[in-house]
């Protein structure tokens, strides 16, 4: 059989994946073993787990920065070897390029990639008048809020139209407010890049606000423990669902299931 | 409106003070308290000066060794205009500063190159850093009289003295700041599609860039040092060599009027550094730009 065939369906493939790294006193542990994950095209997956259970790991294989260990990682059919050029990431920290005032950090990526600038400056001053920050063209990150600094990540990752885009824990330093504002522009940039995103969060709001599936992972070596449908049909609107009966009963229920992982790591914990 | 009171040099202004009023005041008490620094170092220059002339005239230092204020202005004017020897002072300098130059131009240039390459590749600097660090211990100066052996008592030995003070500096620098580029950052460049080269010039030099301007605004003084150490060695020309000459006449005059030279040349070196780091650097926030009112 074809692999390509096989998978058409998928953007995003890890197939018994495992990752291995070094403790510093030089003994092997796994962060991912035997790990299964399939995103469909078109799909907003979110991860959800314990801290330190391999989440970021997870994001890393998929852009190729990171290597597995053993297994195949596969982006829209392909084996990944080395960075793909359909992958866009928002990243927790800042990753900004402090010296490029904003239209600079924006076009950045079209410009790694060869477009001519006058072209690249073109469909940045677009993307910057998307996330609303046509004023601030001119200025650098340190003279912007840090919403607006997120803003302007987003363009930056949107303006390379990504196919696949990962998110680790993207909004996590932004207050509720701004947060929710983020939310709802992602999801407007979302619906029409048509991308397959996979959101690392902690906030399991967040995750049932935005996601069509809702992933959870067991502590680390993660495997996953449960996957929920999220059928709250789109658009939906960040600043009600949290109203929404649906919501609150996936909430109730998603938390049960953290809290059980949560107390049996720290059994194990215990135990050894 | 006036101010009412005033609490850790914030000043509390009356109800209904404009914004304008508040700037204006604030502008006026800033330009006071620079008048009164500026007032007050002139008052420490003519205090120090006048009691070095008060205790060279009274004997209470020995004049022979110290000299007087006057004279060395004296002998400094003298210096300018007729030279020492025969030999104009911008001579004198223009050898100094050109071996100065060529060897902060040479080091910086070396020691950003090794500094970015050896950051940038694990196993190069695994391999350099040992000697690197060898090297390092070395103090700079003990190389001057080898250079001069080797290079001769022309220009080339002054410059190699200036590059290898220069270069390890800068080398030192280059390197910290190409490990301190943020990973965060790097991945990023890399998602974006940045090739390595690319990822070189547009996200690790600029990261390091700060450190290696904070290194090249030290090192400019230190070539200059290099330069005089090696004309103190062996020299028929430049500011260490006229040094030098009145050390062996003993004119202590011109020996100070020689320090006085070097003096304004570095600071003047130092200003122009300053400048220049403003220009590269303006992505960075101001140090304060709180309106202070
Ligand atoms: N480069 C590395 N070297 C050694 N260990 C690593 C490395 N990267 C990750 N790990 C280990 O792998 C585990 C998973 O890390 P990862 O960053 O994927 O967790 P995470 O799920 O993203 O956690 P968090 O929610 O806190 O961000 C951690 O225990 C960490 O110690
Ligand atoms: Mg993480």
């Amino acid at each position: 059989m074809a692999p390509s065939e096989f998978h058409s369906q998928s953007a995003i493939e890890l197939i018994n994946v495992s990752r291995r790294f070094l403790s510093p006193q030089g003994k092997s542990f796994a962060t991912l073993n035997d790990f299964n994950l399939s995103v469909a095209n078109g799909e907003f997956i979110a991860l959800v787990g314990p801290t330190g259970c391999g989440k970021s790991t997870t994001l890393n294989l998929i852009t190729g920065l990171g290597k597995p260990s053993s297994g195949e990682v596969r982006v829209m059919g392909k084996r990944v070897e080395g960075i793909d050029p359909q992958i866009g990431f928002v990243f927790q920290a800042d990753a900004l390029f402090p010296w490029r005032n904003v239209l600079d950090n924006v076009i950045a990526g079209p410009l790694f990639r060869g477009e001519p600038r006058k072209d690249a400056v073109l469909r940045g001053r677009d993307w910057i008048n998307r996330v609303g920050l046509a004023a601030f063209e001119g200025h650098y990150p340190h003279q912007l809020s840090g919403g607006m600094r997120k803003r302007v990540a987003l363009a930056q990752t949107f303006i390379n139209r990504p196919k696949i885009l990962l998110m680790d824990e993207p909004f996590s330093a932004l207050d509720v407010q701004t947060r929710v504002q983020m939310h709802e522009e992602l999801l407007s940039l979302w619906s029409d890049a048509k991308a397959s995103v996979v959101f690392v969060t902690h906030d399991l709001e967040e995750a049932i606000g935005l996601a069509d599936k809702v992933y959870v992972l067991t502590s680390r070596p993660a495997t996953i423990k449960s996957v929920y449908e999220i059928n709250i049909p789109r658009p939906r609107v960040i600043s009600e669902i949290r109203y929404d009966k649906k919501f609150i009963d996936l909430s109730r229920l998603i938390w049960r299931d953290l809290k059980e992982i949560v107390q049996s790591g720290n059994s194990v914990a215990q135990g050894g | 409106m006036v101010a009412i009171s005033i609490n850790d040099g914030a000043i509390t202004y009356a109800l209904g003070t404009s914004d304008a009023e508040i700037e204006a005041a604030a502008r006026n008490a800033a330009r006071t308290r620079h008048m009164k620094v500026v007032v007050w170092r002139l008052v420490v220059l003519a205090i120090l000066m006048g009691s070095w002339e008060l205790s060279a005239r009274n004997t209470w230092i020995d004049p022979f060794f110290y000299s007087y204020p006057t004279e060395i202005i004296l002998r400094l004017w003298e210096f300018i205009w007729e030279g020492s020897d025969g030999v104009s002072l911008w001579v004198h300098l223009y050898y100094t500063l050109t071996a100065a130059l060529i060897g902060f131009l040479l080091g910086a240039l070396a020691g950003i190159v090794c500094g970015i390459a050896l950051g940038r590749n694990r196993m190069l600097s695994d391999i350099f850093s040992i000697y690197i660090k060898v090297l390092n211990a070395i103090p700079r100066v003990v190389l001057a009289p080898i250079f001069i052996l080797i290079l001769g008592f022309g220009l080339a030995s002054k410059v190699a003295v200036a590059f290898v003070m220069v270069f390890f500096i800068v080398f030192a620098n280059a390197f910290q700041g190409v490990r301190e580029a943020d990973r965060a950052m790097i991945a990023n460049a890399q998602i974006l599609g940045a090739s390595s080269w690319q990822l070189t010039r547009s996200v690790i030099i600029p990261s390091a860039m700060s450190w290696i301007i904070a290194s090249l605004h030290l090192s400019f003084s230190f070539a200059i040092v290099g330069a005089i150490v090696g004309e103190f060695i062996g020299s028929n020309k430049g500011i260490g060599h006229v040094i030098q000459l009145a050390r062996g006449l003993h004119d202590v005059p011109l020996m100070f009027a020689a320090i006085i030279v070097v003096l304004v040349v570095v600071l003047a070196a130092e200003y122009a550094m300053t400048l220049i780091e403003h220009r590269l650097v303006k992505w960075r926030p101001a140090s304060s730009s709180d309106a202070q009112a």
